[in-house]
């Protein structure tokens, strides 16, 4: 208990005087999250807006599969890039593996499904309410979809905080493909594994707690976003 | 308050309407589950100022305006409009009974719906406060539509259905859930886009609202015609049993 109280008062230090190599894994974690959300968000708006409102063939089993998709396990997906970006896959002369970028890609794969998932969701439901509105309006499908994402805008966030803890929680993908070298590929999830078994409890509970508040703060976010979607939109 | 001719396009302007009945139904049959929702519907709508379909629930009312709004098909018969150059869509308008409102400002809700329109950007907002200014709307401009009350969201999407310009405007059941001042005011917006020339079809329970508002009575029965008459005459002395029993307040069975 003490060597747990010891090892907290030191993580609060880390965190306060906001040390270097701790500051240096937080800021890569945002990055390559931020970037693979975005990726995600650019891959699974229109994805989830063709599926939510769309009617092609093939519409029901692709919703089943991108469903499906938000369990992928990410040792099995930091696996199958493994495979691709390393020098014997067909994507090695790109040179990826233990990047950023490969780790950025990992987490893409991962959060996409989730994205297009929630907003596929979120465009049915509207769709369904508005669907005679727009019959009558003779609007054309791609109007309809700009109206959807338009008015689901503020629920849409749902999807791209849920992403956001996804990319930020996940470990597995990125371990893999990122290899989690020092100043390199390390990021707050596989630097506390790493920090852990190797017994410096300090560092792996400062990023930790940092971990934790920024989930939390995605939290908090959702529910300002989504009490500020009913005071501006719903009424 | 801005003239509403300004707003709404004249219907008599189109010399086809006053040689043809604006809608000519025949032999409209129309299934659901195995059932008959409409059965050899014949009738001739729009040739007075405002149409009521009437009649119980059930009976059809709603499916009819529906096909006539082009919101389904049919299984056979055929809907024709006096409009012989292939109608536009946005000659027809329709009022919902249930108020479907987009997540946005009463304006905006307005400059979505004139964008569909094909009103040109530069020329929305300003239309859209015109309607807002026909419907009593105008303080409520910046106000999330939703969050309107439920008098003011109907006025508002009667608005928006007379910023298509409609020839036509299909009401359904507009003022069910009402109170007696908003459905006054929902009957003036009616009555001021008839004087301008827009044939109106409303579906109605209120036969009151009949009373003030309609010209002809179409009251269907089972997904029939049970009689299709000028209104005085529909009130004084309605041919059909089923028409007679419906406004002596009876169940018919």
């Amino acid at each position: 208990m003490q060597d747990f109280t010891a090892a907290f008062r030191a993580a609060l230090d880390l965190v306060f005087r906001m040390d270097a190599d701790l500051m240096e894994i937080v800021g890569l974690s945002l990055l390559v999250s931020g970037a693979a959300v975005t990726l995600a968000c650019v891959i699974g708006f229109p994805l989830g807006a063709a599926l939510g409102a769309g009617r092609f063939a093939g519409r029901m089993p692709l919703l089943v599969l991108v469903n499906a998709a938000m369990g992928l396990p990410p040792v099995v997906v930091g696996l199958t890039l493994y495979l691709l970006l390393s020098r014997a896959g067909p994507l090695g002369p790109l040179d990826l593996l233990y990047t950023p970028t490969a780790m950025i890609l990992a987490q893409t794969v991962l959060v996409t499904p989730i994205v297009a998932a929630i907003t596929a969701q979120i465009v049915a439901d509207l769709s369904e309410e508005y669907r005679d509105l727009f019959a009558t309006m003779g609007m054309r499908r791609t109007a309809q979809a700009a109206t959807l994402m338009w008015d689901g805008r503020f629920a849409l966030t749902t999807a791209v905080l849920a992403g956001a803890g996804r990319a930020l929680a996940e470990v597995g993908a990125v371990v893999i493909v990122g290899g989690n070298i020092d100043h390199v590929t390390r990021v707050m999830t596989t630097a506390i594994a790493l920090e852990t078994s190797r017994g410096a409890l300090e560092l792996a509970l400062g990023l930790g707690l940092i971990l934790l508040t920024l989930s939390l703060g995605i939290n908090a976010a959702l529910m300002g976003v989504r009490a500020a979607a009913r005071r501006l939109s719903d009424g | 308050m801005v003239e509403p001719d300004r707003l709404i396009r004249l219907a008599h302007t189109r010399p086809t309407l006053t040689q043809h009945p604006p809608v000519r139904i025949a032999d409209l049959y129309l299934q659901r589950g195995g059932q008959y929702i409409l059965r050899d519907i014949t009738a001739n709508l729009g040739l007075s100022d405002v149409t009521a379909i009437m009649g119980p629930n059930g009976a059809g009312k709603t499916q009819l305006l529906r096909l006539i709004a082009g919101l389904g098909q049919p299984d056979s018969g055929t809907i024709k409009f006096a409009w012989p150059d292939a109608p536009e869509k946005h000659r027809i308008a329709l009022v919902f009974q249930r108020p479907v409102l987009l997540r946005r400002s009463a304006l905006a809700n307005l400059t979505h719906a004139l964008a569909q329109y094909g009103v040109t950007r530069t020329r929305r907002t300003a239309r859209a406060m015109e309607l807002l200014d026909f419907g009593g709307l105008t303080d409520r401009a910046n106000i999330p539509a939703r969050a309107l009350s439920g008098g003011e969201q109907q006025r508002l999407t009667l608005v928006r259905a007379l910023g298509a310009a409609p020839d036509l405007l299909l009401l359904d059941e507009p003022t069910s859930n009402l109170d007696p001042r908003s459905t006054a005011a929902i009957e003036a917006l009616i009555q001021r886009a008839t004087a301008q020339g827009v044939r109106v079809i409303l579906v109605t329970h209120d036969i009151g609202q009949a009373r003030r508002l309609a010209k002809d009575i179409l009251f269907l029965q089972d997904g029939q015609v049970a009689e299709h008459s000028p209104a005085p005459q529909f009130f004084d002395t309605p041919t059909s049993a089923q028409a007679a029993a419906y406004l002596r307040g009876e169940l018919y069975l």
